[in-house]
């Protein structure tokens, strides 16, 4: 066995834990009253006929006729008596059926919760139990209890289970859908054959509308269809089928608007199954394709929808063949295996055309091309071909004259021109037609021309025969011309046209993409998200994200737009699976919207939601690629600023983070210290009073004030919305003030003021200004050298007015001129330990940019010390002469 | 003489016990309420000389209180708060509040803005015609003015200026009340004109015009002329 051939080890260790345990077989029903439990019985008996040990564990027949006749002769484990707050509840009897050790045992509604007390909480481990012990389990339960589908079930029927099933359990159970129309079912409940508990009723009623039932119906054959697939994918694995599943080979599955293609898609599927591989649908765009009608492109979009539906990725390649196309997206995505549909197209067009299978093979070396019949002969021959391949009316009217032209200009000319070069002449109207107005037209130019060449100047002139048969020659080259240079013509501009649509769908999405990323705004770009794609496709649009209280509107392009519960549902849907739901799509399809996921990183960040005006299909196959793409760079949008947000965050959590312990290692500290000072002294006092003692109360006391009112003033600064009550302020007096408020704490230094009178007024916040004023004193006090003079020096400069805060000390180490106005920033290599708090200069900083001044930090030119200024610009300076106008 | 009678209206019991052992040991006859219901009683029933309102109280804000206080009788209102912010200084002044002392206080402060707003209520009816300041007589008759010895020379607006002042010796007035009063109507909130008059002022009457003592800048409110 050769490595790539080796199942994986999880498939041999759950074939290995399946050994020796019961296996769980479940009946999955879309809504109660669809006969599980009748199914389940019923089998059950057949079961017991053949001779199993079977035994009925639990089963609510709801008083049931039908129902109960079924448990008539089988054996049925009593139930276990609970008591509970004054009542007796019947739980089923684990213990007595592991005692029994039936082969089978049936247990009824699989997500029930068990009466407190019980040995498990949920009947579903009992289960789980049981079928470790050995035992098979015939089990039942609704749809809207699998856990993974309640909340996209509640969102639509606004009927919200609390017991849920867990999706492991059924993954590992087989699945049989007890499945009836719902019209059926609907009439049953009138009948009054489902049973229904009878506070319930009023809510039940909605529960069970037709669309309700519809899609819960869906759901259930969806899951069931999903158990398949993985117990097959298991067994696939566990048997290595096929030896090359190790993804390397890809499979390309070619379809066009033919009917038939679903066919195709889906053989496809089987094949992708079987081997295991990636397969890609691939539409090819060509130009032929601008002429199809409105339902060949709905049938497109259903083959691609339904593809992506079974898991395949999705591609529509423009190019000028469907050969080409073919040939160029194979080699780019590495295929081993081109899946065509056999050719419905007539004997005739394969001659004309070649046969796209034929120069498949030919021009693909490397890969196997596969070719499947196609159920199409009938539907193919109802095409109905489209007016447009005839060209325009117009163009024949040109034609006409310009032959009408050349003719008048060649009789003109016909004593200078020999017969000869007549005939050339009438190759300019035939160019012409041909490549401005198509092949047809072109031919039709080449027969008109060749017929006045005829009729006017090849004797005998005036009629249509030919005397000569070189000129036959003439007519015939004539023709052929027109022909080719049609043909040719026809291409270039078909392809100038492909680029062009190219060219265009790349400026969309380079225009698109250029307004999305010059916005910095979440709400901005969810608008023009929505916007855009709106106006580009012309629908009605709305984008959706999660929230903590699930998807919620966050754009859309009319501001009324109200999604039902339906339509949530379906985006709910879109947001769960990365799959498109909806309008148009396979999933909940009776929605008017079409939801399409938003996807990045394989995550889905978002749900657009698209609707057409008049109600109809949102999409058109075509649009499909160009939406896809616009998407993708709309949810690459949204995930660059989730992630800037992100950071941001982070940064903030961490900036947070760090305060915090800052702050708290700060009030213990500061708050603490003249705490105990000023308890110890009063504690002293009474054994004595002392002038010391009393000073040091006062000084600490007024200590915890300045820190009281810088935690205070910190906040303001935090809040970010300081409230400024600018007022033409004085130097002098602000200076004075502060020096006023600070004497106690300044006492053992000289102040110096060296504010002139003569400097202008300064617009300020005079609270503001003071607390700067303050914590730049109270700094300058407490790291100056004790004795030595601080000086306070106002100085006029040009365009600045400039104050300085002076000490002589140790002055900042270098490097920290900004870091000193960082909060909690304590200068370090100061062996003396100042007992401020970290928050003063912070304030200063805070404060001055408020106001508008510039806080700045140095050292002293002259000698040791600090020189803190603070620099008003011109802006803030009030000019001499508005205010002295006195007398 | 009979003593005269100061309500102290806080609601914090520290406070009230500091504020009344400092206005008793200074010779005040004290009466306390602890919330504006009691206080706004007591005014009425004890007819108090001046009152001490705190304006966070328990059971109404003490700016709402403030005008009932004021008309319950002649009693001058001095508001003693923690609320710094000029805003409520101004708000509280303009509910009629004769002055406004932050917490925490000087309690020498203290008293000496409670005899001034006593003062200000016993001469209401006649103003006193010459005011003391320091080193500084002010004859609000004549119209002149003394620094010791020396007279003084005022323009017509810095006499109207420290005129407003000295008629509220001790107290603040705020820049409105002196742009009012000093300047035509319009002038109200050109507070850059009060400035540089007062700063000439200052020049011409205080002893070192760079640390003014006389008249003193109220933060955001106004002036006041110490005595």
């Amino acid at each position: 066995m050769t490595e790539r051939d080796r199942p994986p080890p999880e498939a041999f260790l759950r074939a290995a834990a399946q050994e020796g345990l019961g296996r769980l077989k479940i009946f999955l029903g879309a809504a109660p009253g669809v006969g599980k439990t009748y199914e389940m019985l019923s089998e059950g008996a057949a079961q017991r006929r053949d001779g199993t040990d079977v035994v009925i564990g639990v089963v609510e027949t709801h008083g049931r006729a039908e129902t109960e006749a079924l448990t008539k002769g089988q054996e049925i484990v009593p139930r276990r008596e609970i008591a509970y707050e004054g009542r007796t509840l019947y739980e089923m009897d684990i213990d007595a059926i592991l005692a029994r050790r039936p082969k089978l045992v049936l247990v009824d509604e699989l997500a029930h919760t068990n009466a407190p007390g019980s040995r498990h909480a949920k009947r579903y481990q009992d289960v789980e139990e049981l079928l470790a012990a050995g035992i098979h389990v015939y089990s039942t339960i609704n749809i809207q209890h699998v856990e993974s589908l309640n909340d996209v079930i509640a969102s639509f029927t606004r009927v919200r289970v609390r017991e849920t099933v867990p999706d492991s359990i059924l993954e590992a159970a087989e699945i049989e859908v007890v499945d009836i129309p719902p019209d059926e079912l609907i009439q049953r409940l009138k009948d009054g054959k489902v049973y229904l508990p009878q506070e319930a009723t009023r809510a039940l009623a909605h529960f069970f509308s037709k669309s309700n039932l519809s899609a819960l119906r869906e759901l259930a054959l969806r899951r069931a269809a999903q158990a398949v697939d993985a117990q097959m994918l298991d067994h696939v694995r566990a048997n290595a089928l096929g030896g090359t599943w190790a993804g390397s080979e890809r499979i390309i599955v070619a379809i066009s608007e033919q009917p038939g293609a679903d066919g195709l898609v889906r053989a496809t599927k089987r094949i992708a199954d079987a081997l295991h591989a990636p397969w890609t649908v691939v539409h090819v765009e060509t130009p032929r394709g601008q002429q199809l009608g409105k339902d060949d492109h709905r049938r497109i979009a259903a083959t691609l929808n339904l593809a992506t539906q079974l898991g395949a990725a999705v591609a529509t390649v423009p190019e000028t063949s469907v050969v080409e196309g073919l040939k160029r997206y194979a080699v780019d995505a590495r295929a081993t295996l081109i899946v065509v549909g056999k050719s419905a197209r007539s004997r005739w067009f394969e001659l004309r055309h070649g046969s796209v299978v034929d120069r498949l093979v030919r021009e693909t070396p490397g890969i196997a091309v596969h070719v499947l019949p196609t159920e199409t002969a009938a539907a193919a021959s109802v095409r109905i071909r489209q007016p447009g391949t005839w060209g325009a009316r117009s163009g024949y009217a040109w034609m006409l004259l310009m032959v009408a032209v050349v003719t008048a200009a060649a009789s003109a000319l016909l004593s200078i021109l020999e017969l000869g070069n007549v005939a050339l002449l009438y190759l300019l109207p035939v160019m012409a037609s041909a490549s401005l107005f198509g092949l047809r037209t072109g031919i039709a130019a080449g027969l008109v021309s060749s017929l006045a060449y005829n009729f006017f100047f090849l004797p005998p002139v005036g009629t249509l025969s030919v005397d000569n048969p070189e000129n036959v020659v003439s007519l015939i080259v004539l023709l052929g011309v027109a022909a080719a240079t049609s043909q040719l013509t026809a291409r270039v501009r078909v392809q100038a046209d492909l680029a062009a649509a190219g060219a265009r769908a790349n400026a969309t999405l380079a225009g698109f993409l250029r307004r999305l990323t010059s916005l910095g705004d979440r709400t901005e770009v969810q608008r023009t998200i929505c916007a855009e794609i709106g106006r580009l496709f012309d629908l009605r649009t709305a984008l959706l994200e999660p929230t903590t209280t699930g998807l919620v509107v966050q754009a859309s392009t009319s501001p009324d737009t109200r999604l039902e519960a339906m339509e949530m549902a379906a985006a709910q849907w879109v947001q769960d699976t990365g799959k498109p739901a909806g309008r148009g799509s396979g999933t909940l399809a009776a929605s008017e919207w079409l939801f399409m996921p938003l996807t990045a990183g394989g995550h889905t960040l978002a749900v657009i939601g698209l609707a057409r005006e008049d109600g109809g299909d949102p999409l058109r196959s075509d649009q499909l690629p160009l939406l896809t793409n616009l998407l993708d760079q709309a949810a690459l949008a949204l995930e660059r600023l989730r992630l800037e947000a992100e950071m941001r965050d982070l940064e903030t959590v961490r900036e947070r983070d760090r305060l915090r312990s800052a702050l708290l290692s700060s009030v213990s500290h500061d708050l603490r210290t003249p705490l105990t000072s000023v308890l110890a002294a009063a504690r002293q006092l009474r054994g004595g009073y002392t002038p010391e003692l009393v000073e040091t109360i006062e000084s600490e006391a007024l200590r915890l004030n300045r820190f009281v009112s810088n935690l205070l003033d910190m906040a303001r600064v935090e809040a970010g919305a300081l409230k400024l009550r600018t007022e033409p302020t004085d130097l002098t007096d602000a200076v004075a003030a502060a020096v006023h408020d600070m004497r106690t704490t300044l006492a053992g230094h000289h102040i110096n003021l060296e504010v002139p009178p003569s400097l202008p007024l300064v617009l300020v916040d005079p609270q503001l200004f003071h607390h700067c004023l303050l914590n730049l004193l109270d700094n300058a006090g407490r790291y100056g050298d004790p004795g030595t003079p601080i000086t306070i020096r106002g100085e006029r400069r040009v365009g600045e007015l400039v104050l300085h805060v002076v000490d002589t000390g140790p002055g900042l180490p270098p490097g920290t001129e900004t870091e000193v106005f960082e909060r909690f920033r304590r200068l370090e290599g100061s062996d003396r330990s100042p007992s401020g708090t970290g928050l003063g200069l912070a304030i200063v900083r805070g404060f001055a940019e408020a106001m508008g001044i510039t806080a700045r930090a140095g050292n002293r030119a002259d000698s040791g010390g600090a020189d803190f200024s603070l620099i008003f610009p011109e802006a803030l300076l009030v000019r001499e002469h508005e205010a002295s106008e006195d007398e | 003489m009979i003593r005269q009678r100061v309500l102290i209206v806080d609601d914090d019991l520290h406070i009230r016990r500091l504020l009344g052992t400092t206005l008793a040991r200074a010779g005040y006859d004290v009466i306390e309420a602890a919330n504006a219901r009691d206080a706004l009683d007591l005014a009425r029933a004890e007819t108090p000389d001046v009152i001490l309102l705190d304006l966070g109280l328990p059971d109404r804000n003490g700016l709402e209180i403030l005008p009932l206080l004021k008309k319950s009788g002649k009693a001058p209102v001095l508001v003693v708060s923690a609320r710094e912010a000029t805003d409520d200084k101004v708000a509280a002044l303009d509910l009629g509040a004769d002055d406004y002392v932050t917490k925490p206080f000087d309690t020498e402060e203290l008293l000496a803005r409670v005899r001034a707003a006593l003062r200000h209520a016993i001469n209401a009816q006649g103003a006193d015609e010459i005011i003391v300041a320091g080193s500084l007589r002010i004859d609000l008759g004549t119209r002149r003015i003394h620094a010791g010895d020396q007279e003084v020379h005022l323009t017509r607006k810095e006499y109207d200026v420290l005129a407003q002042l000295a008629m509220a010796p001790g107290r603040v007035v705020t820049h409105q009340t002196i742009l009012k009063a000093a300047w035509p109507a319009g002038y109200e909130q050109h507070i850059e004109y009060l400035r540089i008059v007062v700063r000439n002022l200052r020049q011409k009457i205080e002893p070192d015009p760079s640390r003014p003592t006389l008249i003193v800048n109220e933060l955001g409110v106004g002036y006041r002329l110490t005595v």
